[in-house]
């Protein structure tokens, strides 16, 4: 249907699309979610930023999590569970690590049944390769390119359904209808044309947001839309103060800094060690050594490099030349490639340079377990974009099996949602002509401005500065100073040429996101006293009992701003507790 | 502190900033001119521009430096910088290129044109329109068992499928391939990515469909004379000429075209019988 608007003083074209559950985010979790909603004979939009099949779940490399046991027979959800809460520590929502563990080896299983395609044991089974933090070799992986793996079965799968999928396409407002979410506003990137679509249930599923900090593993996608969407339309938000660095990025030639070294390296027996040839993790986790958790070994490379014991580039040494050749291209042929064109260095005959790179935002949109559902009647998340599951720390391999558990989950609840509501998504037009306007705002305006893009780089290089893996108070709050001046200057942000595919209008809209973004981190780190997981203040000593056992809350306030709640951590019940109690009593 | 690392926090506002690389190192102080394809589907041409020279440069740090400095407008696909999402794809004087993985300093003394892939039509500059490829994987049938997972598979079986399996879908073959290229047999042909896909769907020990006269007849297979073009291009290294097109076009082969079949199938109507492995 096409509906003519007055917009800016002009005529302005807008296409209305109607579905049953409209899917914003096209990676793993928003696929599932479509699969499952599909199957209840619903009409899905699934709406992706860019081309289908390039979301980034194609980065994950090292593996799935999930307990099937094929060659620790020992585990079990239970260890999984365990190993999750240790990780996270103890700030994860138990319900959700409790589903998220027992239904992982499912979603697993369902994956080969689509076609997906594993390593396979000398049984026959799934192989399962070791990582940081789990207690038993529990990855189900394909050489060191198990993301893609995923992300095209399930695209395979997905355009197998009558899902409509709208490529190339963003997302820029969700509409609501007093208290519910009844659509959304976007626009196709390729022509400029604004989208209204009407929908009974928005599933969030638009992934993270590392393109707040200059080096990063994250795409230009990870730009957050998702969670301030949410915020925008009144969702709560939870452990946003947790940002996950990955170990091990790239260091040199300087174009691919931040770019992801697989932990698969260290799965396979990589070893880490300083200019003095000296391996340094026996000084911060002597029993795990390369296999501790992220936060654990980001920590030490990052302490090793600022103490004066890195590299040339200002890195660390990582060695899987015990591998041979043979072994390599066998288990990491993607980062034997990857060194290779990039960096002209063969990791098979010398070490890799690596320093810990932004990869992962543990918090995210507050979701209950079962259903996936937000505060926000209509409004349901699930992936990176949901908080809650991994706490303070996410273990390597949690993320793929989150994103089937949960997309799954947040398509049969968005379902169960539809299939109960009698509401129209009609709204009145004056919104969506309202969003059109503003969104067209930094192209139509006129007049001499500032760059998206140099702004950007500003906010990257403040969030590099002040919120980085180690932090403190007074350096938080500076930060704080620095992205609410460049709040200040956003509606100064102007771009020049036209709608048709034009990235400087589209970094223009992301960089709202941004901004908002990096303060509600920036607000939580100060308030987040202590030291745990990702969560490192080096003005406190050490983790705070009290601060334990509780998350951090936002929520857009009524005057617009930043509201802050400490809520109570739920206790644990009896058979979940009693597992860390056995634990111990063995000990 | 909790975790074994005895160090004194030491000097508290230094360590919290990151150790920031030195934004010199690298820099070569030469410069690198490009000439870029900027336009539409009604047309366009090349422009020039000079960008510092950073070492270990990709053409991709090339192109989005210019974006950000020089023309904030230049359209590129680009996401994951590290060659493995295949969404960078486009022409580097005539040949196809993913962009994050070809070094300016591969073109030392020659000039370097930018363009968009020709077998699609351009969307702006360096973007061209892809859709018609996920059209074309929509319509071939997708994997189906009646087994129920998980499967006993042993590395054996299916290690052959690894290689079709890694395909990044930077669509760089079908830019390459005659048939679409040049004589725009979009209509009938499914060109050498999806021979890859279907090659793996035939291989795979626990697949029960039948796709080989969909390859035959909808997905056109005979039209590719094996110049193996889509080999050389391909940027992960799939022989998709002697691994996947020839061993699906004797398939077809052994299934249409001998004596013996084409008797059954005259005598049982359209049975056709699973080619299996």
């Amino acid at each position: 249907m096409q509906r003519d608007e007055n917009t800016n003083g002009r005529r302005e074209q807008y296409e209305t699309r109607e579905h049953d559950v409209l899917i914003i985010g096209a990676g793993g979790a928003g696929l599932r979610a479509a699969v499952a909603a599909t199957r209840h004979g619903l009409s899905v939009g699934i709406v992706s930023k860019s081309l289908l099949g390039k979301a980034h779940t194609v980065m994950a490399e090292g593996g799935i999590a999930a307990s099937v046991g094929n060659v620790d027979p020992d585990d079990s959800w239970r260890q999984h569970f365990m190993d999750t809460l240790k990780s996270g520590k103890f700030l994860n929502n138990w319900r959700m690590a409790e589903i998220f563990t027992k239904e992982a080896p499912d979603r697993v299983y369902e994956l080969e049944q689509w076609g997906a395609l594993f390593n396979r044991t000398p049984e026959g089974k799934i192989s399962q390769r070791p990582f940081g933090g789990h207690t038993y070799r529990r990855l189900c992986h394909v050489g060191d390119r198990t993301g893609l793996e995923l992300i095209r079965t399930m695209q395979e799968k997905v355009l197998a359904t009558d899902s409509e999928i709208y490529m190339e396409t963003t997302v820029t407002k969700l509409l609501k209808k007093g208290d519910r979410v009844v659509g959304a506003v976007g626009y196709t990137r390729e022509s400029g044309k604004f989208i209204h679509f009407k929908a009974k249930a928005v599933i969030m599923a638009t992934g993270g947001w590392g393109r707040i900090f200059k080096v990063t593993s994250n795409s230009w996608e990870g730009t957050g839309d998702g969670v301030v969407l949410g915020y925008d339309a009144g969702a709560e938000l939870v452990d946003m103060e947790m940002m996950q660095f990955h170990p091990t990025g790239m260091v040199w030639p300087p174009g691919v800094r931040g770019l992801l070294v697989t932990e698969g390296v260290r799965g396979e027996g990589g070893l880490l060690r300083n200019s003095e040839g000296a391996r340094y993790m026996e000084n911060y986790d002597k029993e795990k050594m390369e296999l501790s958790t992220r936060d654990v070994v980001a920590r030490a490379n990052y302490t090793e490099v600022q103490e004066g014991r890195g590299s040339e580039h200002g890195g660390v040494f990582l060695d899987i030349t015990h591998l041979g050749y043979e072994g390599i291209m066998k288990k990491l042929p993607t980062m034997y490639e990857q060194f290779k064109n990039l960096a002209d260095i063969d990791i098979s005959r010398e070490p890799m340079e690596v320093f810990p790179t932004v990869h992962y935002t543990m918090g995210g949109i507050k979701v209950d377990p079962e259903t996936c559902a937000t505060n926000v009647p209509g409004l349901y998340a699930a992936g990176e974009v949901a908080g809650g599951l991994h706490g303070a720390n996410r273990l390597g391999g949690n993320s793929l099996s989150d994103l089937l558990v949960f997309g799954r989950r947040a398509g049969e609840g968005a379902s169960a949602f539809v299939g109960e509501s009698v509401h129209s998504a009609d709204i009145e037009a004056d919104a969506v002509r309202t969003e059109i306007g503003r969104v067209l705002e930094p192209l139509e305006k006129g007049g001499e401005g500032e760059s998206p893009y140099l702004m950007q780089q500003e906010l990257q290089n403040a969030m590099m500065e002040h919120a980085n893996l180690m932090r403190d108070g007074d350096s938080l709050k500076e930060g704080l100073g620095k992205i609410l001046a460049l709040k200040d200057r956003l509606p100064n942000v102007r771009v020049g040429g036209s709608r048709l595919f034009n990235p400087g209008w589209h970094t223009a809209q992301d960089i709202r996101y941004l901004i908002q973004i990096s303060e509600i981190i920036l607000r939580t780190a100060v308030q987040r006293t202590e030291r745990r997981g990702a969560q490192w203040r080096l003005d406190y000593d050490g983790p705070d009992e009290e601060l334990g056992k509780l998350n951090f809350i936002v929520t857009k306030d009524g005057q617009g701003e930043i509201g802050i709640e400490r809520r109570e951590i739920p206790p644990m019940p009896e058979h979940l507790s009693s597992l860390f109690e056995e634990e111990k009593a063995k000990a | 502190m909790t975790e074994g690392n005895g160090n004194n926090p030491g000097n508290v506002t230094s360590r919290a900033h990151s150790p920031v690389p030195n934004e010199d190192l690298g820099k070569s102080g030469k410069t690198a001119k490009l000439k870029i394809f900027r336009g539409d589907s009604e047309g366009g041409q090349e422009v020039e521009y000079e960008i510092p020279l950073v070492e270990g440069m990709v053409v991709l740090d090339a192109v989005l430096a210019i974006q950000a400095e020089q023309a904030g407008d230049l359209a590129v696909r680009w996401n994951c910088k590290a060659a493995h999402c295949g969404s960078c794809s486009a022409e580097i004087n005539g040949r196809p290129k993913l962009l994050c993985k070809t070094r300016v300093e591969e073109y030392d003394g020659e000039e370097i044109h930018v363009h968009p892939m020709r077998a699609f039509p351009v969307i702006k500059d360096l973007v061209s329109d892809v859709s018609w490829n996920y059209e074309v994987s929509k319509a071939i049938k997708p994997f189906h068992s009646s087994e129920q997972a998980p499967f006993t598979m042993y590395e054996e079986d299916v290690e052959r499928l690894y290689e079709p399996k890694k395909c990044i879908e930077c669509f760089m073959c079908q830019d390459v391939c005659h048939v679409l290229r040049t004589h725009h047999k979009h209509a009938e042909f499914a060109g050498p990515r999806f021979f890859v896909r279907n090659q793996w769907l035939e291989m795979h020990p626990m697949d029960e469909e039948d796709r080989l006269g969909d390859l035959k007849e909808d997905n056109g297979l005979g039209f590719c004379n094996i110049t193996k073009c889509c080999t050389e291009v391909c940027p992960v290294d799939i022989k998709i000429t002697d691994n996947s097109i020839i061993p699906l076009k004797e398939r077809v082969a052994s299934e249409f075209y001998d004596p013996a079949k084409w008797l059954m199938r005259k005598i049982r109507g359209n049975g056709s019988s699973r080619n299996g492995n």
